[in-house]
């Protein structure tokens, strides 16, 4: 195995060899961010054990691997995509589709949806809105130390940019199907930005699937700014084979009385890292960050949720909850921080997760710093079996053995499905769940990619 | 219907049961009384299948099959009911979801086809009705919330539904006011057919002024101590279960 200094060095070679061709294809206003990011990278490196936050998901072993890098796409794999369709029935939302993250009809790269809604690419958007970015970009995910956000805007080439402007309810929610499809070993790095401007409502559903069984690293970072009253809803579902590792950094920045609920739902995938800082910046404001991850075989889902309390009267609620089988990892970390003055705070969280095997591990942490006086906070964190009491019952009514399991697993999950606010996506969500439990492949059944 | 001959079953390493031996035809009603400690509930899990006590001795047969052979499931589907002394509370499995599953395991069992929605439904009302459950069940999740008398009534409804061969009760009446004892008396004693039996474990006399028995045994210190008709169950009421301990101990059982 490579030592972290020689991983760091691999990078900054990458970084050097490549700027010329990330520059020439994004907005001078990215380009601004690289080189300083660079310099933060050469300091922290690629998270390993000794970094506490990935403490149980160190990251060099899916670093080292020399993978092939994007900076520009490719764009004769567009057509094979793009008869990709959602098999979410009666789903009523913006579609886009992305190709790697990258858009696949070249020429519309920034279009309007009603409502003066933007949404593109932000390369693009670094141009025709350059103040607004400057007030945003880079100013969330800077407030953190972490290694891979700053190789992330060191050679990202771009991503994706929304813009909901003030006042402006949005009822069909947008989904970002995101595919992941190459004959190729992929490295690839988004960052996406969108602002919502204050009391905006407006609901993102990100979907990422991998159509080609290549293995790929997907380092993503979306910074998010919610203004005063405006509400944020943010759904992922992730499903990618065991192959795929990806890990996401959201940066939530909340303004007052402003709320987001976040909900990440990982069904599959090798290695899945989700970062997910919530700042409460502004007073009243509230937040609600749910997951559910199910994993088996030798797959790791790792889950670090940091929320934090920076000014009073904020409320804020986590629930996490897994099954792992077979000899598969989860880890939750669940960080709430109360800042001096964030008075009459209120910080929830509990982690649930149930092991089915003896190999199965589950890594749970809360981390709590409070720093205020008046603040209702509590934490809970379970692992287990499943209930045999409630297995012999169910099984001394005529049930088997799978299907009360399942039964008991479906009903420990729906705790966190139950929150899914879209109601088609949420019956989807079940029966996929369902499906994912069964030990059935979940195959989208109107997909024509057909991608096994 | 069921023949049990010199069953003897181990809970944690200790002999609880210590070579039972009874017989229970159709259409009858054995009552198991005793003691607390005497072994009734092991006696029900065995017969139930659950695993935790261990059958070292005996056989037991249930229409001509070897019983402890079969899963719990199994055992469900041949017509076996359990109704527990502490039923269990599921959240997140609603009561409609898992009476469904039950109902239709059952059905397939027998070679028959699922039942629809609404025919399904309607079954509901039918037995609800039969038993005297008022309780609201939609929407609810397995025994959560429920009280301890809703509890032991949903075990005579589901019992209704399964329509099973053989129930064994398992101190159903315990904890119970009068109108939901009579509601438990009233739900085996509808069910009653001649091609069925029940096995009724009580601690105590007062159900089975309602639920009127054909055999009464006496289970102490894993033994069947006695077996008689109803007026046994009369006389250990004004006795109390000393006497039991004292005639064991003078005729030299042990």
């Amino acid at each position: 195995m490579k030592s972290g200094n020689e991983l760091t060095e691999k990078f900054y070679r990458l970084f050097r060899e490549n700027l010329p061709v990330i520059e020439s294809v994004s907005s001078p206003l990215l380009n601004t961010f690289r080189g300083e990011a660079m310099e933060r990278f050469l300091k922290s490196g690629i998270p390993v054990r000794k970094n506490e936050p990935y403490r149980y998901t160190p990251m060099e072993a899916y670093f080292e691997y020399d993978y092939h890098n994007y900076y520009v796409p490719v764009s004769a794999n567009f057509e094979r995509i793009r008869n990709f369709k959602c098999d979410v029935e009666d789903l009523d939302c913006h579609t886009i589709l992305l190709h790697n993250g990258y858009f696949p009809e070249s020429g519309v790269k920034l279009d309007s949806l009603p409502d003066n809604i933007w949404f593109g690419s932000i390369n693009e958007a670094a141009e025709k809105f350059r103040p607004l970015m400057e007030s945003h970009l880079g100013k969330y995910c800077s407030r953190v130390d972490d290694g891979l956000v700053h190789l992330n805007t060191a050679l990202s080439p771009g991503g994706i940019f929304i813009h909901v402007p003030e006042g402006t309810m949005v009822e069909k929610p947008v989904q970002i199907i995101n595919l992941i499809e190459s004959d190729q070993d992929v490295f690839n790095q988004r960052k996406n930005l969108i602002v919502i401007e204050p009391g905006s409502v407006f609901t993102i559903i990100i979907c990422d699937h991998t159509l080609s069984l290549n293995r790929f690293l997907t380092n993503t970072v979306t910074e998010v700014y919610v203004g005063e009253n405006a509400h944020f809803n943010i759904i992922r579902i992730q499903n990618e084979h065991n192959n795929s590792f990806k890990i996401t950094s959201t940066f939530i920045h909340q303004e007052n009385n402003s709320s987001v609920s976040s909900n990440n739902i990982t069904l599959h995938g090798g290695l899945v890292r989700n970062n997910t800082f919530l700042f409460l910046s502004g007073q009243d404001a509230q937040c609600t960050s749910y997951g559910l991850y199910l994993a088996d075989k030798m797959q790791h889902i790792d889950n670090y949720v940091n929320v934090e309390h920076l000014a009073p009267g904020c409320t804020s609620n986590q629930l996490f909850k897994g099954i792992l089988d077979e000899k598969s990892k989860g880890v939750f970390n669940g960080r709430i921080y109360v800042a001096r003055g964030a008075q009459d705070t209120s910080a929830y969280q509990k982690n649930n997760s149930i092991l089915l095997t003896n190999d199965a591990r589950m890594y749970t942490k809360p981390h709590l710093e409070i720093f205020a006086d008046e603040v209702k906070c509590s934490h809970g964190a379970t692992v287990g079996q499943l209930d045999n009491d409630a297995m012999f019952y169910l099984q001394s009514r005529g049930i088997n053995r799978d299907e009360a399991r399942l039964m008991l697993m479906t009903a420990f999950a729906d705790e966190v499905i139950q929150k899914i606010s879209i109601e088609p996506l949420k019956h989807r969500i079940r029966e996929l769940v369902i499906k994912r439990l069964r030990g059935e492949v979940i195959r989208c059944t109107f997909c024509a990619v057909k991608c096994n | 219907m069921l023949v049990i001959k010199n069953l003897r079953a181990t809970v944690g390493g200790r002999e609880i049961l210590k070579g039972i031996s009874l017989e229970v035809k159709e259409g009858e009603i054995h009552a198991i009384m005793g003691p607390n400690g005497s072994g009734k509930s092991t006696f029900a899990a065995v017969i139930a299948g659950r695993n935790y006590a261990t059958v070292t001795e005996g056989t037991v047969k249930y229409m001509g099959k070897n019983l402890l052979e079969m899963t719990p499931e199994e055992r469900a589907l041949e017509g076996i009911f359990l109704g527990f002394q502490y039923p269990v509370e599921i959240p997140g499995v609603s009561m409609t979801n898992f009476l469904k599953t039950a109902v239709n395991e059952q059905r397939k069992h027998k070679g028959l086809e699922p039942l629809s929605a609404s025919d399904f439904l309607k079954l509901m009302r039918e037995k609800k009705e039969l038993v005297g459950l008022d309780s609201k069940l939609d929407n609810r999740s397995v025994n959560e919330g429920f009280s301890g008398g809703e509890k032991k009534k949903n075990e005579i409804f589901q019992m209704a539904m399964l329509e099973p061969r053989l129930a064994i009760l398992d101190e159903t009446d315990s904890g119970l006011d009068i109108d939901a004892l009579k509601v438990v008396a009233n739900g085996v004693n509808k069910l009653r057919r001649p091609d069925n039996a029940f096995i009724v474990i009580t601690h105590y006399q007062r159900l089975l002024d309602y639920i009127i028995p054909d055999v009464v045994h006496v289970l102490y210190d894993g033994r069947i101590v006695m077996t008689s008709g109803r007026e046994l169950a009369i006389e250990l009421e004004k006795k109390g279960y000393e006497w039991i301990k004292n005639e064991v101990e003078n005729s030299g059982i042990k």
